[in-house]
């Protein structure tokens, strides 16, 4: 079968029968009606978008933080140290406390 | 006297809305008859309508005059279908199996004698209806733009925003697309 053909024999059908222009009684009112009606505010579809739109800048300051967080802290052996440290220090503390 | 297009666009901006009626009275004929050509129920197709003529009431501000209202309007119209096709993409018709006994008689007359075209172009047009409603939204709109409607492509890429390069390779696609879906529909169906 010719597809093409039959194509545009199905596009000179579609042609021929163009749609209706009919407007629907007082239409032009209803869209008026629309127009002037007071601008209702939807609450939920606001606090959404602003949702939305804090997305970035909060990725943004996470990001940032992170960064300085990650460049302010100690080296790695310090640290280690340290919290050796305090875990041996809270242990016995814990120990003289109870020897009192 | 009629006062012109751009007296009353300018009564408006003045804030004399209910001047904007008279630019919906004499446009809406128009814009009803794009609307229908992507939309099959007239509830979708009045929302169409409707929302064209909100979105031109509150961009009016933006209308620059360099070209005629009717333009800047219909311009407005077809990217509010289009954005309608878009949106209705999952509710398009899947299959094609369900074709009315016209359809096939009509469908088999052309396999017998593709040149006979005179009997009931009823049950073409029902069956172009089917095919286009399978079609991409933009497949859809290049081919009624440029097919039915006989729209040059400098007019669609106006129309459509596209480029015109990109409204070349769109429709280009879509005569594929729609060969591809009249191909399925011969072979499945009864030919």
């Amino acid at each position: 079968m010719d597809l093409e053909k039959l194509r545009q024999k199905l596009i000179a059908a579609a042609k021929a029968t163009p749609p209706s222009d009919h407007v629907p009684y007082a239409f032009e009112k209803r869209i008026m009606a629309r127009l002037a009606a007071p601008l209702t505010m939807d609450v939920w579809a606001v606090w959404g978008r602003w949702l939305w739109r804090a997305v970035a800048p909060c990725m943004s300051v996470m990001a940032a933080l992170g960064v300085w967080v990650l460049a302010t802290m100690p080296p790695a052996d310090s640290e280690s140290q340290n919290l050796e440290q305090a875990i041996e220090s809270t242990l016995l503390s814990s120990d003289d406390v109870a020897g009192e | 006297m009629e006062p012109s297009d751009t007296e009353l666009i300018a009564a408006v901006r003045k804030g004399e809305v209910e001047k904007f009626e008279t630019l919906i009275t004499r446009y809406q004929p128009r814009v009803f008859a794009t609307a229908r050509r992507y939309a099959r129920r007239e509830d979708e197709v009045q929302d169409i309508v409707q929302e064209v003529f909100i979105k031109a009431f509150q961009k009016l501000d933006s209308f620059r005059a360099e070209a005629p209202f009717e333009h800047w309007l219909m311009r407005m119209a077809v990217r509010t279908c289009y954005d309608f096709l878009r949106s209705h993409q999952r509710n398009r018709e899947t299959t094609l199996t369900d074709l009315s006994d016209l359809e096939v008689d009509w469908l088999e007359r052309f396999a017998a004698g593709p040149e006979d075209n005179s009997k009931n172009t009823d049950a073409a047009r029902t069956l172009v209806e089917r095919v286009m409603a399978q079609l991409s939204p933009e497949a859809r709109l290049v081919i009624t733009l440029l097919e039915i409607e006989d729209r040059s492509v400098k007019e669609i890429a106006r129309l459509t925003g596209w480029s015109v390069p990109l409204v070349k390779v769109r429709a280009f696609r879509a005569r594929a697309q729609m060969k591809k879906i009249l191909e399925t529909l011969t072979q499945e169906k009864y030919l």
